[in-house]
């Protein structure tokens, strides 16, 4: 069952998650200026400065909800792993993913 | 396969015009609150309280759409609809579960409107079955057909949906409110771990009364339920409850939302204080407008009807030569079958956990095979139980070889009804936006150690529940052996209780030792019940064992390599 990864020495990066409000679906938000979404973790910005993480955090809050597309925006840390992006949280890593009980469905599904 | 005839009455409550107008509206009214909230009209924390109330969650993957089965019970064309919702709205299957309802993990919010006035056109809703109004009343999953049974809860279940539905002073409680309710001597709803439970029995002269217990729960705090009065008669049993539910929704915490379940009001107020404000409220409120009219009873009762029983006797020769023929077939009766209230007939249960499944997960296929069996052996009718299990409540003794080659045939005949390889385990982390740790992963690996069917039954009755964070969908507090997810630095461990005991016995399950992880709890689960099978005598359940030795062996045992 282990799904933590014990790669630590790698730093620390964060990225900036939502559900879409029409659907759910778990998006993240993609690099540049535009405030665009993407579904696969593998696309998302990264953000190696803490102060930077904050100031896209609040921009994509208010650009979630005004433009009524996503709801639960936050920010969450990851590693990146031989080339692999590694949510530090198994709750994160689940749901980049999917249920680990059932890999035919999420986004693993179409991996 | 004999399907039963349309309109002919399975013992499930017959909407009548006004209650579909009723859920009819509800479905409109959310269709209009979705459409202002995808306009702007309505941001998210307007529109959160609203879309609970409508049973819509927002969990870890995509919205989780609850489904309210009241007290458990559906008709067959009900789960034909939930087998059609899983295969066009989710992804082909959908989860039952502790609280007798369905789940769905993968809606669509924009969907969800047209998947309600799908649900409505079978007489059903998810309304309550989120919010902190009073949730789905839970009962007996052998309403109705068991032998012990001295009155149908069923119907007053159904009297309390009713009442409590859109009731205007209990729609914004302190927090949620769950109700059980048994019939029988015998406890199969939990009924002391809940915010309140009522025992329904008969006097002297036949009259119909209730025994009220208040203030039990799991959770953060555990709670077993205090008896607050002995009698209650059928008459003043609405205005009893609404008697509580004044007191609790008066004195209940909102400040705090750890402590706002009428659990902490009945520990903090002290049993005999909160019993005399309800007796209090309880003499100004009796009265002409509360009373429970008998023909109110009456009609409600008419209008589950009942099954058309055939005149039989107990064990025919055709069960009897099936049992003797094929020792599978023996077990599963010997399991996962029960004494009806009426001879030649019985009631099964179908295990919804195949050893390494995901415990209360059904297939779209699954729920459809199921229907067609309800309706050629149980009257078109069936349950689900708070154990995630469905049961076939009313069928006929000479048909249940039939049914059980059907299931077998399907991976629905697991004789595991009550054994280790029953358990309870909640969505855990894979789904829930609440959870700590994962619980499924846990039960399948339980359960695939202990897939022996003949050693499970020679290990006896042992339930197992599983919790993946503290609020205790999985009710761990009261398993025999309970595992509650922690989360330790981002690691998942599991803490083992042992002890817990959800029946008339009420007990709240003591913590064995440190956690361990998820690998090690598998083996910790074997070496507790290796000590037990060691140290029982005759014919002795895992609880009494546990009982007379102790902690001490199954403890020394765990942490032995530790």
């Amino acid at each position: 069952m282990a799904l933590n990864d014990k790669s630590k020495n790698e730093a620390v990066l964060k990225t900036i998650t939502a559900n879409r409000l029409r659907d759910g679906e778990v998006i993240f938000l993609a690099p540049g200026p535009d405030l665009g979404w993407v579904e696969r973790l593998d696309e998302a910005a990264l953000f190696e400065d803490a102060d930077a993480a904050e100031t896209a955090l609040a921009a994509a809050k208010a650009q979630a909800e005004g433009e009524r597309f996503a709801v639960d925006v936050y920010a969450f840390d990851l590693r990146v792993t031989d080339g692999r992006r590694v949510p530090v949280k198994t709750r994160e890593r689940i749901r980049a993913l999917g249920p680990t009980v059932r890999i035919d469905l999420g986004k693993q599904a179409a991996a | 396969m004999n399907h039963i005839a349309p309109g002919r009455n399975a013992g499930v409550y017959s909407y009548d015009d006004i209650d579909r107008r009723f859920v009819a509206e509800r479905v409109e009214q959310f269709r209009a609150q979705v459409e202002r909230r995808l306009s702007g009209e309505l941001t998210e924390d307007e529109f959160k309280p609203l879309r609970l109330m409508n049973g819509l969650y927002l969990q870890l993957h995509a919205y989780m759409l609850r489904i309210a089965v009241p007290y458990g019970v559906l008709t067959a064309r009900q789960l034909r609809k939930l087998a059609e919702i899983g295969r066009k709205y989710d992804k082909g299957y959908g989860h039952f579960t502790t609280r007798q309802n369905l789940q769905f993990n993968w809606i669509k919010l924009e969907d969800t409107p047209a998947i309600l006035h799908e649900l409505a056109e079978v007489d059903m809703h998810a309304l309550q079955t989120s919010g902190n109004c009073v949730r789905n009343v839970t009962t007996d999953q052998f309403v109705g057909a068991a032998r012990d049974e001295v009155v149908d809860g069923r119907v007053y279940a159904e009297i309390l949906r009713q009442w409590t539905t859109l009731h205007p002073e209990f729609t914004f409680l302190p927090r949620k409110f769950k109700i059980a309710i048994m019939g029988s001597d015998a406890d199969r709803a939990a009924i002391r771990v809940h915010d309140v439970g009522v025992f329904a029995k008969r006097n002297e002269r036949g009259e119909v009364g209730f025994t009220f217990y208040v203030g039990g729960g799991l959770g953060r705090s555990p709670f077993i339920g205090k008896l607050i009065r002995d009698w209650v008669p059928e008459e003043d049993f609405v205005a009893y409850l609404e008697a509580i539910l004044r007191v609790y929704n008066q004195y209940g915490r909102r400040d705090n939302i750890y402590k706002a379940r009428i659990k902490i009001l009945v520990h903090e107020l002290g049993q005999e204080k909160f019993t005399q404000e309800v007796e209090e409220e309880f003499a100004r409120l009796r009265g002409p407008k509360y009373r429970l009219a008998p023909e109110v009873v009456d009609e409600i009762r008419r209008r589950f009807g009942g099954p058309a029983y055939e005149t039989l006797t107990d064990e025919p020769e055709s069960f009897q030569a099936a049992k003797a023929a094929n020792p599978d077939f023996a077990r599963w009766v010997a399991v996962n079958v029960l004494a009806h209230k009426v001879p030649g007939y019985a009631a099964a249960t179908i295990s919804l956990k195949p050893a390494g499944g995901i415990p209360g997960d059904a297939t779209s296929e699954q729920m459809e095979l199921i229907a067609d069996l309800a309706d050629a052996h149980s009257f078109g009718e069936l349950r689900v139980s708070h154990a995630q299990n469905l049961v076939l409540a009313h069928v006929r003794q000479d048909e249940l070889f039939t049914l059980w080659t059907a299931l077998e045939a399907n991976g629905l005949g697991t004789p595991n009804a009550g054994l280790i390889g029953d358990i309870i385990a909640c969505p855990g982390l894979d789904y829930c936006a609440l959870a700590n740790a994962r619980s499924i992963p846990l039960a399948q690996a339980i359960s695939a150690r202990f897939a022996d069917p003949a050693r499970q039954q020679t290990i006896g009755e042992l339930g197992i529940k599983i919790s993946g964070c503290i609020n205790a969908c999985g009710h761990h507090h009261v398993g025999a052996i309970g595992i509650l997810g922690v989360d330790k630095k981002g690691e998942e461990f599991y803490q083992i209780t042992v002890g817990g005991d959800p029946t008339l016995t009420t007990a709240i399950g003591d913590i064995l030792g440190p956690a361990v992880t998820a690998d090690e709890t598998v083996d910790a689960i074997e070496a507790i019940v290796e000590v037990y099978l060691s140290n029982r005598h005759d014919g002795e359940r895992f609880i009494d064992t546990l009982k007379r030795v102790g902690h001490g062996p199954f403890k020394e045992r765990v942490y032995a390599a530790h």
